[in-house]
């Protein structure tokens, strides 16, 4: 690849710090799915507004509450808030702002899932509407360390419909800034996962690519947290690796459940950021993994990219965890815990 | 020209010398003393037992099938009133699957999506019973609507093959074996329903691999159709003409027959079964309305291979208004044939319409 730089990690001899943790977007508690649905029904106008009233305000506590308590029980290196308010997935923020109309209800991805298309109909200016939800998260959370969980600006500009800005790169480029002030407005978090499907589902092309890694700058510029860009459902194209890897980010994430030739193609002729994302276990599959196959799989990992050391490597799933019955994604957040306990023993 | 395959459904008394056959996708509202008998039943503290559960659903199937034949269907089903979500009841009955809880499809609409832990295996029937109570209760021919292998094995979780493609090939001989049943007991129509293609089109051609096992060794006259929805069919034709299937029963009319020209070249040359409702209006269409719907099928298909039917299960439509459409598709069926029979439609066929622009 002309032009591009690769970007190989020589890591110091520091140990490598191995946090487990997930891209957020949890199922409801079995309960609170049922109590939900009573409240606010099930047709595409029940859907989360922005404005709810107090029945359902309490519902959504009560829930952020537990899945925050799950993960602690867990033993999860990474409190998230759970982002179980968001009816329309990674389009959200979008879907609740005001200058934002929700319309039909389209495909998630190659998913048996929907969302409302957001159209957005005027200028993305500040909503809040995350920061709150983080703010009760923080409350809760006690001394463990805060994620926060966003779309990253090409998926939810790729998920949205522009009525109002007129120009994909003038619209990219207005929802980074949009989100980057959503960041701001967060309280204190130790990381910032920014999810990016769409950079492998509708891979940028050439020019947007770039355009694509400045968005993604510009929101992560916005926080003094970690921020780790984590791509699924396959590997990033190599091209749109390299311009990511000229982000201000911390981190790149490999779903390594869906694809494991490209994703280590792209570790081995780019190099990688200082800390590494690794989606080991299936976010969209009840098969539980074995906390040790997970370990085995980090160490495949280190066997086949160059670098031998990270600063920090994340342990997570590789999608959302919505897709899973709440029982299992409660599996899924122990093991993930427990491989990364078992990484640190090991690499001690 | 005549369609033997289709001709054995023909009415004897059928009013028309042309015949457009009429019939349902599978699935109708159940009545809603149904559901509350339901409820009963899984309330523990209440005395409404096992049998007397198993009579409301008796009663609700001779009452929906009664109702297909006063609406003037041709072929008739019991609207799948002893069924509850389409993956969901076939999973209970397959060795190999378990089911860990309900999980979001959209918003707070909610499906037990099972897994499957094991290889799965066929014990005991699933649909003769439902088959012969439905043809006992019912003069006319009965048509069997069967979740197919893929949409069985995309909408599950896969914990126990290797990839869903192995998955799929091993719950079509499932299906293989249960057809044998069917046609056993006197199935002549059968009905694969595969939604799932939809939002997968590159998958055809498992489908097709699957729908081979599907059909291994069942009897050339029993009917076998493969029913489609929501997709970018351009995806899928003209491929599909290959699966070994009497018809496509394809949703057409939520879209406004925006994608009829895909199916004009090159020829159509299964049977069309043809969406002329359109199941996600509330309101139901007028009887010329419904004439100018069939009138497009005649575009793709000559008469000879044309059925008629709503774009998908009726479930999800208040049960007036479900009436109301197959009453109308089947008042606007006999008007068409009538206008074929007298030589009033003239219709061009197999010419794509000149792009707009």
């Amino acid at each position: 690849m002309e032009n591009i730089k690769p970007r190989h990690s020589l890591a110091a001899s520091t140990m490598t710090e191995y946090v487990s943790t997930t891209p957020g977007l949890f199922p409801l508690p079995d309960w609170a799915k049922d109590d939900l649905s009573d409240l606010k029904g099930h047709q595409k106008g029940d859907l989360v507004s922005g404005d709810e009233g107090e029945e359902i305000t309490a519902a959504y506590d009560e829930a952020r509450a537990e899945v925050i308590e799950v993960q602690q029980e867990a033993g999860l290196d990474r409190v998230s808030e759970g982002q179980l308010r968001w009816d329309d997935m990674l389009a959200h923020p979008l879907a609740v702002h005001d200058a934002v109309d929700t319309q039909g209800i389209v495909r998630y991805y190659d998913n048996n899932n929907f969302y409302r298309d957001p159209v957005v109909q005027g200028d993305l200016d500040f909503s809040g509407d995350v920061a709150n939800e983080l703010e009760a998260a923080a409350e809760l959370s006690g001394d463990d360390d805060l994620q926060a969980v966003l779309p990253g600006p090409y998926s939810l500009a790729d998920l949205a419909t522009d009525e109002h800005y007129g120009d994909d790169e003038e619209f990219l480029a207005a929802v980074g800034e949009f989100l980057a002030g959503e960041v701001d407005a967060f309280p204190d978090h130790e990381t910032l996962f920014l999810l990016e499907p769409s950079l492998v589902e509708n891979a940028p092309e050439d020019g947007v690519d770039e355009r694509a890694s400045e968005a993604i700058d510009a929101v992560a510029s916005a926080t003094d947290a970690d921020v780790v860009v984590q791509p699924y459902w396959g590997a990033l194209e190599e091209k749109v690796y390299a311009h990511l890897l000229d982000a201000d980010i911390d981190a790149v994430g490999f779903d390594f459940v869906t694809d494991q030739d490209d994703n280590v193609y792209n570790l081995q002729e780019y190099g990688a950021t200082d800390q590494l994302s690794l989606g080991l276990a299936d976010g969209q599959n009840t098969l539980v993994e074995d906390a040790e196959a997970i370990r085995d799989r980090v160490d495949w990992v280190y066997d086949q990219v160059p670098v031998s050391e990270f600063e920090t490597v994340y342990l997570t799933t590789n999608t959302e965890t919505f897709y899973l019955p709440y029982a299992k994604f409660q599996e899924k957040l122990a093991v993930l815990a427990e491989a990364a306990d078992l990484a640190e023993v090991k690499a001690a | 020209m005549s369609n033997e395959n289709k001709d054995q459904f023909r009415p004897e008394n059928h009013e028309n010398d042309h015949f457009l056959l009429t019939t349902v996708v599978g699935s109708y509202p159940k009545p809603k003393w149904l559901n509350r008998a339901k409820e009963l039943h899984q309330d523990p503290d209440h005395s409404f037992d096992d049998d007397d559960y198993q009579e409301a659903l008796d009663d609700a199937s001779r009452l929906i099938t009664n109702e297909h034949e006063r609406a003037g269907l041709d072929v008739v089903v019991d609207g799948e009133m002893r069924r509850n979500e389409m993956v969901e009841f076939f999973a209970h009955r397959i060795e190999g699957y378990e089911f860990n809880g309900p999980v979001k499809v959209w918003g707070h609409n909610y499906f037990d999506k099972p897994s499957v832990v094991s290889e799965v295996e066929y014990t005991d029937s699933w649909l003769v019973d439902e088959y012969e109570f439905v043809a006992e209760a019912s003069d006319r021919p009965v048509k069997v609507p069967i979740t197919g292998p893929y949409t069985l094995a995309n909408w599950s979780f896969n914990e126990a093959y290797d990839d869903d493609d192995e998955l799929t090939l091993a719950l079509a001989d499932l299906v293989n074996e249960e057809i044998e049943k069917l046609v056993d007991a006197g199935a002549r129509y059968i009905q694969i329903d595969e939604p799932a293609l939809a939002t997968t089109p590159d998958d055809h051609a498992i489908v097709g691999e699957a729908l081979e096992h599907i059909v291994a060794d069942i009897p050339e006259e029993v009917r076998i159709g493969l029913h489609v929805c929501y997709g970018d069919y351009s995806r899928i034709y003209p491929e599909i003409l290959e699966f070994p299937v009497d018809e496509f029963d394809l949703e057409l009319a939520n879209g406004d027959y925006d994608q009829l020209d895909v199916f004009k070249d090159p020829d159509f040359t299964k049977d069309l079964a043809l969406g002329v409702t359109d199941v996600h209006v509330g309101e139901v269409e007028s009887v010329e309305q419904i004439e100018e719907n069939i009138k497009k099928g005649l575009e793709v298909v000559p008469p000879e291979q044309l059925v008629v039917s709503p774009d998908c299960g009726v479930k999800l439509l208040p049960r007036e208004v479900a009436y109301g459409k197959m009453a109308n598709m089947v008042e606007a069926a006999r008007n068409v044939e009538a206008a074929l029979d007298a030589g009033e439609i003239d219709v061009e066929r197999g010419e794509p319409a000149p792009a707009d622009d």
